[in-house]
């Protein structure tokens, strides 16, 4: 999977826990908590769709990998690779 | 087949909390059930059919109302953590409120879901007291109320600091004490700010046909989600080993096994479980004192063509002070709340088929709790009157003395003993016990308290109760030192 079609993953949750947000000109570089109203709670819930919809665990010590787009991307795609997608 | 069942959550109760609790963990994958032991869900926030009409049981409106695109509310995070659309709820604005105090409520400040309104009849009514009032506001707007481990402090002193004519204080603390406090005379400034923001600086709603539509929506997305419940079957015990619920016996007789424990039903009345023999007057934890009674009077025609005009709620007290305290009489009428649900605003063309005119009271459990049924029945009736005489010297008077009997279809009205009839709450305390436990944390290390007891205020209170605590103590599992 690239890079891209895992940033697209994380869209897709993105949309599902906060469809009240605008996603669609999300800087990839600039930290998703300044482009958008997302708070611990909304961060627990990415983390626990990536679990839920791709068995994808990520520790709490990498919750900041989540960070921006960029760096989701970066962190989850090797991590997709693993489960051979 | 063997009854005895495992679940990774066992939630007792489905209130609101209940049910909230539930959609979270079903939906990150938790076996759960929810035992309730009425044969509705709603708890405290049900509704109830008599001869065919339904009425709502505690809701005369759902506070916190925010419009679309406000950031950082409690709605927008309940909706965001239950996956509901806001559509869903298909929230109604209120028209407007007041609060309305002296014999005959010459004092009255009109608020509406545009706080704006409310600051200006301040100004208007005490010029004296707005610079105070804009303070107080500011100080409200900063405070952290969801902080866990905020100092309780009175709300009485520091609104004092800033709002100094004591009429003025009295009038801001009434709505929201009555709409939420289980404490008497004073509430701790931390309720106060949670309460103060729910019903002025965020706002009333509610659904067209009330509060069924909400639970509707909760529970098709628990089901949904995968969540199991079963009805008229509560818990009548926990059971306890080294400091863990180690299993729940069902009023059935039947026993299950659960990994974790939620219960919404109050935190006296969950210790009282615990207990071998259950005595509510061991629990080691405060009941709540502060009951109600609402009359209910449906009407043949829209309250305002009684002329009472379009209130939505009207917070009303008729003396010197005003006194939120258990009642010493059977119902105190000096001030209560009016509701009249026919003025949201539902739309062009769009209202409910019969009037409705609500009044609530404070009531005092112990002189209704144990009286025999025909002096019950009898005070009922004889107190029925009395709120209504009381709550209408609020309202515009009637075309003609008999217009209100004549419009009258049918009629009902709850007591403190009908709340702990119907949700298990002792002494009919709607808000539960004055010691919230805001961490939800009990003597076993694997139950944790939702819902009233905890401390979140309202219905969205209620919801966000059942959210944070299934995400803090199960789907989170981290120790508070790291939050």
């Amino acid at each position: 999977m690239t890079k891209d079609e895992t940033k697209k993953l994380v869209l897709e949750i993105i949309a599902d826990i906060a469809p009240d947000e605008d996603i669609s000109n999300l800087k990839g570089d600039v930290r998703l908590r300044d482009q958008m109203q997302l708070d611990s709670m909304d961060f627990l819930d990415i983390v626990m769709e990536l679990r839920k919809r791709h068995n994808i665990e990520v520790p709490e010590a990498d919750y900041m990998e989540l960070a921006t787009l960029d760096s989701c991307a970066a962190y989850l795609a090797p991590k997709f690779a693993a489960l051979g997608k | 087949m063997n009854t005895a069942t495992h679940y990774d959550v066992a939630i007792i109760g489905a209130g609101m909390s209940g049910l909230a609790a539930g959609i979270r963990l079903a939906h990150f994958g938790k076996k759960v059930c929810i035992f309730e032991r009425h044969n509705a869900v709603g708890g405290l926030n049900g509704f109830y059919s008599i001869a065919g009409r339904k009425y709502d049981v505690g809701l005369h409106a759902m506070t916190n109302f925010v419009r679309p695109g406000v950031k950082g509310s409690p709605l927008g995070k309940l909706l965001r953590q239950l996956r509901i659309d806001r559509d869903e709820f298909a929230l109604c604005e209120q028209k407007r409120s007041r609060v309305a105090f002296g014999p005959h409520g010459e004092t009255s400040l009109t608020f509406t879901n545009d706080f704006a309104v409310f600051e200006a009849e301040i100004a208007a009514k005490f010029p004296a007291q707005i610079d105070g009032f804009r303070r107080l506001v500011a100080l409200v707007k900063i405070y952290d109320d969801v902080s866990l481990a905020a100092q309780p402090e009175s709300a009485r002193m520091i609104v004092r600091r800033h709002v100094t004519d004591p009429l003025l204080e009295d009038m801001l603390f009434c709505p929201v004490m009555y709409y939420g406090s289980a404490t008497e005379r004073d509430m701790e400034f931390g309720q106060f700010v949670i309460m103060f923001k729910a019903l002025f600086l965020e706002g009333f709603a509610r659904p067209f046909d009330g509060v069924r539509v909400i639970l509707r929506v909760l529970l098709e997305k628990y089901r949904q989600a995968g969540g199991e419940r079963r009805m008229k079957c509560g818990v009548q015990r926990i059971i306890t080993r080294e400091g863990r619920a180690s299993s729940l016996l069902l009023d059935d007789g039947s026993e299950v096994i659960a990994t974790h424990v939620i219960s919404t039903i109050g935190a006296s009345e969950t210790e009282a479980l615990m207990q071998a023999e259950r005595r509510q007057d061991a629990a080691v934890h405060p009941a709540g004192r502060l009951s109600y009674c609402e009359t209910i009077t449906v009407l043949d025609r829209q309250p305002a063509a009684l002329g009472w005009g379009d209130d939505t709620i009207v917070f009303f007290n008729d003396s010197a002070k005003f006194t939120y305290a258990a009642s010493e009489a059977q119902v105190d009428t000096r001030s209560g709340v009016i509701c009249m649900p026919n003025n949201f605003d539902f739309g062009a063309g769009r209202e409910l088929p019969e009037g409705l005119f609500r009044c609530t009271c404070l009531a005092g459990y112990d002189r209704w709790a144990h009286l025999p049924e025909a002096a019950y029945r009898s005070d009922k009736a004889r107190w029925y009157a009395e709120i209504q005489r009381s709550a209408q010297r609020f309202l515009p008077p009637l075309p003609s003395p008999d217009a209100l009997t004549r419009a009258t279809v049918a009629t009902d009205m709850f007591t403190p003993r009908t709340i702990t009839k119907f949700t298990g709450h002792a002494g009919g305390a709607i808000y539960g016990s004055p010691v919230k436990i805001r961490d939800g944390r009990t003597a076993l290390t694997n139950l944790y308290l939702a819902g009233t007891d905890q401390g979140f205020l309202g219905i969205v209170g209620a919801m966000l109760s059942g959210i944070s605590m299934a995400n803090f103590h199960i789907l989170q599992a981290r120790s508070p030192a790291q939050t």
